[in-house]
């Protein structure tokens, strides 16, 4: 398998009144075509930078000082926005975290899905109504006729990720970015959703960058992972082998920190001070060397 | 923000009941206005000048209201004076509101320079106090209703501008935009068809509260004689007018003010009514 998404030596930083602020510090991350890979780690690690800049989404004030992220063997850093909108939706989509803001409010679902069917295979609103129908079916909506005439509001947070994942899924593109796209929702239907996703992504065949808190998840859904702290990847292995041997002392330490059945929930430890002490030196030290180089 | 009245229908709320009645009114009144009023608002009588309305001794029935000091119908002045206020109040409102929208929505969402120099327009625009703006604008393109009309929207543009602006960059940052972008809508669309729709609701009380005050600049600049031509129907001008009699007939002043008042409490009322109804529905 050839990779669909490579990201190299990333650095991506915000400039901020002080100076410019390191979030990724030389990110590599490699995706392979119809795969799934799990990018996790604390909060503030990063992960959802990462997704951004994969989407060209991050925020204004980012700037990537260097490094190259490759979809398809094309480089995304220097794209247009012309070719930047033919990309996102077709060829690469977002699956967002929080379904309840995540739709228009004042839009019915019909408009929301048609509106990229109609964008980027150019088909006419009847074709698109129907194949909208297809798509709401495909992820298990019961009345797809009912829930496109219907607004968000109307719908269970279950649902509408359903048709954010039918909205993501539905010009067949071959990468989703994932951010945690179920941390917003009750534990019964995350485990529906993942399930859907998984389902999904094997039968298109499209790639999953899958950015999580939660191993467990990572365990059941993901070929591949990568464990981030403040900006780095600390280490990118196959699941199995991550979850048989862990290299890096901070995998392992979030392994401890993971609730898991067969444990009770007092043996949890959280991740050692020393430990993030140690790994946030080190980040300063590559900040340091870094700007010296420059 | 009110908490009454959230969550009900728009026509289920007392007050957008009576502002809309009222506003339904008026423009029955405006279209009708030849049907409804008895006499030409023009045509003088000398002969029965001053005629008292129908609750004082020695009213005319053929003058309801009375008559004015040139023997017209006060009621049909009224009647006709209501169209004037009512165009005024729907072209000049849509227009500064178009005007004010147009900006606004620019100014935020593409940010950087452009959004600069427009918000600094709009803080020194909105330094004038603004009647002296349109009276000083209505007296240099003179004096009618296209002046008036001119002069309101010159100077209430602002007032969208500035909610339109401060809204789009609060709707910018929300999950929905960002979730129409990443299916690769462009800027254009995103503003038009994304971020639009969800300033419906508070465009739609601005309006009525323009609404209510176009009415009174107007009737402010009929007072000063900038607006219509001066024998022309118009409340400001018969309040002009009513006001050199205040002793003798107080009522030739007093009813112009009470359209006034009931046409600008409506308004605001609709205004009021329709963000606590639509509030909580489009705006979670
Ligand atoms: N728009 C922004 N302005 C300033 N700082 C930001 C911005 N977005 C992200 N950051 C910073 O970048 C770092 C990485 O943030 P990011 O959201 O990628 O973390 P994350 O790993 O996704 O965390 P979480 O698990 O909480 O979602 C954080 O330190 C955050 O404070
Ligand atoms: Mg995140």
């Amino acid at each position: 398998m050839s990779a669909l998404l490579e990201i190299e030596r990333l650095h991506l930083e915000l400039a901020a009144p002080g100076g410019a602020v390191p979030i990724l510090r030389g990110v590599s991350l490699t995706l392979a075509a119809g795969s799934v890979l799990g990018l996790v780690g604390e909060s503030g690690a990063g992960k959802t930078m990462v997704g951004k800049a994969v989407l060209g989404l991050q925020p204004a004030q980012a700037r990537i000082s260097e490094g190259a992220l490759r979809f398809d063997g094309r480089d995304l850093t220097g794209l247009g926005a012309e070719e930047r909108r033919r990309l996102l939706g077709r060829d690469m989509a977002l699956i967002p975290q929080d379904p309840m803001t995540a739709l228009n409010p004042v839009m019915r679902i019909e408009a929301q899905m048609t509106d990229v069917i109609r964008f980027h295979l150019g088909l006419g609103r009847e074709a698109a109504r129907e194949r909208a129908l297809a798509l709401l079916a495909a992820v298990h909506i019961r009345a797809p006729e009912r829930v496109l005439r219907q607004y968000p509001h109307e719908l269970s947070g279950g649902m509408r990720q359903r048709a954010l994942i039918a909205i993501a899924f539905a010009c067949r593109p071959r990468l989703i970015v994932a951010d945690e796209p179920t941390t917003a929702l009750d534990v019964t239907v995350q485990r529906q959703i993942l399930r859907l996703m998984k389902e999904l992504q094997s039968t298109a065949g499209t790639a999953l960058l899958f950015i999580t808190h939660d191993l467990g998840v990572v365990a059941k859904l993901c070929d591949r992972v990568a464990v981030m702290h403040a900006g780095r990847v600390l280490e990118a292995a196959d699941v199995a082998e991550v979850f048989a041997r862990p290299r890096h002392d901070y995998t392992r330490a979030l392994f401890a920190a993971t609730p898991r059945y067969d444990r009770p929930a007092d043996a949890l430890v959280p991740v050692p001070a020393d430990l993030t002490e140690r790994l946030l030196a080190e980040a300063r030290t590559y900040d340091e060397a870094r700007r010296r180089h420059a | 923000m009110a908490e009454r009245g959230r969550g009900t229908a728009p026509w289920r709320n007392r007050r957008v009941l009576f502002g809309g009645g009222v506003l339904l009114l008026l423009i029955i009144v405006a279209l009708a206005a030849p049907l409804i009023a008895p006499h030409d608002p023009l045509e003088q009588d000398l002969l029965s000048s001053f005629a008292p309305p129908f609750w004082r001794p020695g009213a005319d029935p053929g003058h309801l209201l009375g008559t004015d000091s040139l023997g017209r119908d006060i009621l049909s002045r009224l009647v006709y004076g209501a169209r004037v206020a009512l165009t005024v109040a729907l072209v000049a409102a849509t227009l500064a509101a178009a005007l004010g929208t147009v900006l606004g929505l620019f100014a935020g969402y593409v940010r950087g320079p452009a959004d600069a120099v427009i918000s600094r327009l709009v803080d020194v625009w909105m330094s004038f106090p603004p009647v002296l703006l349109s009276v000083v604008l209505a007296a240099v393109v003179g004096a009618g209703l296209k002046a008036v009309i001119l002069a309101i929207i010159f100077v209430d543009w602002t007032r969208f501008c500035r909610i339109v602006r401060a809204e789009v960059l609060v709707q910018r940052e929300q999950d929905y935009v960002t979730a129409a972008v990443t299916i690769g809508l462009g800027r254009a669309r995103v503003l038009r068809t994304e971020i639009l729709p969800n300033l419906l609701p508070t465009l739609l009380v601005l309006l009525s509260l323009e609404m209510g005050i176009a009415v009174i600049v107007e009737a402010i600049l009929s007072f000063v004689g900038l607006s219509v031509a001066s024998d022309a129907p118009t409340w400001g001008g018969l309040i002009q007018e009513g006001r050199l009699y205040i002793h003798q007939a107080w009522w030739m002043m007093a009813l112009p003010m009470l359209c006034i008042i009931v046409t600008v409490l409506g308004f605001n009322a609709l205004g009021d009514g329709l963000r606590e109804t639509l509030d909580p529905v489009l705006r979670r």
